[in-house]
């Protein structure tokens, strides 16, 4: 079963397990239904929505409330420690949690105790952690826009807020910024970088480029990373190969958001409506 | 492994150390570290004050040693002490500053401003505040939820309600933005 551990914006939300489903726009878990806007609900969300497209809908949440204080995600932290090690998850997406190295590496060495390894993906505050902790490695595959795919490359940055100016410019130098992010280790074993083109790169270099169908105002909507890595999650579950669910994935993402017909001002929730519908699609165009 | 090994004591696994997630705060005096160490310990923070690393060629000899990601919220902590240190910096890097070049986007009648890893979005003829992207850390969907469908003029900073790293990075895109718009 695929694991997503995160947060919710709600600082009394107790820290909760078990399985997601989804009601009404909202997910639910324990009994409890969560507003669906961006974060780690917005990619479960993505997640549920593409799983029952692939006939594997189940999905085991780890949530806590966290508004940026730090204390529940190092309440989950600890969880995860003495959680993880026991589970037989194939897979477990790590997300909004404050970034935290040492409770991050406390985290892995739990991983590490499994029977199985599963497949590691890491989004916002944890691939923060991870590029921090200097363990980029042991995760397959990392999910960046653009301004943390320059926090990658910046072997010295502690966060992309402080990412030199001489690496933090714009979208072209993409494909140079992957190269620097795997030369100083600071990269997982495949990177899906979202952005106006999307790239799917390994150590090798780019071994994909999306780039249709574009809707420019995809990039100011909260939430669209998220729900790009709650595809790809739900894809690597379901049995495809990570490289091949990468691409599926932000076309469909991209497919959502052409449907959604969106601007700016778009809410996420709209685009994640479409994603079965999308994913359906490109799944057909795929298939030879 | 051999039948022998179950019987050995299981060692207990330590995460390595690292300075990588943490910060410097630089003061002017020696009295500012002391009180500032005092302020954040009664708040619950795990601080050090130690010597400046070689890089900091100003300041007092003492330094404190912080949480680098929750800076934005112990910055809010000291000022409202009335304790202003001289400038914040990673260990990792103590001559790193804080990002200062903006991508402005376009879109007609919307306009985005994005500052390192987050990106803030208005209506041109509202000033509303119609969306806010990127970002890692756990404030980033709570700014969101308060700021998201308010106006530039009514809507809490993210300097006044945000707590980390990724808060001062859209405070900084907020503050284009004003910028931006007040042209």
């Amino acid at each position: 079963m695929l694991a997503i551990a995160g947060t919710v914006p709600d600082q009394k939300f107790p820290l909760i397990t078990g399985e997601v489903s989804m009601e009404d726009d909202k997910i639910c878990i324990q009994g409890k239904r969560i507003h669906v806007n961006r974060g780690t609900p917005a990619l479960m969300a993505a997640a549920v929505k593409a799983g029952q497209v692939m006939g594997k809908s189940e999905l085991f949440g780890y949530l806590v409330g966290d508004i940026g204080l730090g204390d529940g995600s190092r309440k989950l932290y600890e969880y995860l420690t003495k959680d993880l090690g026991q589970s037989g998850f194939s897979g477990i997406t790590f997300h909004y949690l404050q970034p935290d190295v040492d409770w991050h590496n406390r985290v892995l060495f739990a991983i590490e105790e499994m029977v199985k390894q599963p497949v590691l993906i890491a989004d916002a505050g944890f691939m923060y952690a991870a590029k921090m902790s200097g363990q980029a490695a042991a995760y397959d595959l990392f999910t960046p826009d653009a301004g943390e795919l320059a926090f990658l490359a910046d072997e010295i940055a502690p966060h992309p807020f402080y990412t030199r100016g001489f690496i933090l410019q714009d979208e072209k130098r993409v494909p140079d910024l992957i190269k620097r992010a795997y030369a100083h280790k600071n990269a997982s074993r495949f990177l899906l970088v979202k952005g106006e083109k999307d790239y799917l790169a390994d150590k090798d270099g780019i071994k994909a480029t999306i780039d249709s169908p574009a809707c420019e105002a995809m990039e100011a909507i909260g939430g669209t990373g998220d729900t790009i890595t709650g595809i790809v999650a739900a894809l690597i579950e379901s049995g495809m190969e990570i490289s091949k669910a990468a691409i599926v994935a932000a076309k469909a993402n991209r497919l959502a958001g052409y449907y959604a017909c969106p601007t700016p001002a778009t809410q996420v929730i709209e685009i994640i409506k479409h994603i079965p519908r999308a994913l359906e699609e490109i799944l057909r165009r795929e298939t030879p | 492994m051999s039948f022998f090994d179950f019987l050995k004591p299981k060692k207990e696994k330590k995460s390595p150390k690292s300075d990588q997630d943490r910060g410097i705060l630089v003061f002017e005096h020696t009295s500012e570290v002391i009180r500032a160490e005092s302020v954040l310990k009664a708040s619950g923070w795990k601080i050090r004050v130690m010597g400046p690393p070689p890089e900091i060629q100003n300041g007092c000899d003492l330094v404190i040693e912080f949480p680098l990601i929750e800076e934005l919220n112990i910055l809010r902590i000291l000022r409202k002490a009335e304790i202003s240190p001289k400038k914040t910096v990673p260990v990792s890097g103590p001559l790193l500053r804080p990002v200062d070049l903006f991508q402005i986007k376009d879109f007609g009648q919307h306009l985005m401003v994005r500052a390192a890893n987050m990106k803030l979005t208005v209506e041109k003829k509202t000033l509303n505040i119609v969306n806010i992207s990127g970002g890692g850390c756990p404030d980033v969907p709570y700014l969101a939820h308060e700021m998201v469908g308010k106006s530039l003029s009514e809507a809490p900073s993210p300097r006044e309600i945000g707590h980390t790293l990724c808060g001062y990075a859209l405070q900084l895109a907020y503050e284009e933005m004003r910028r931006q718009c007040s042209q």
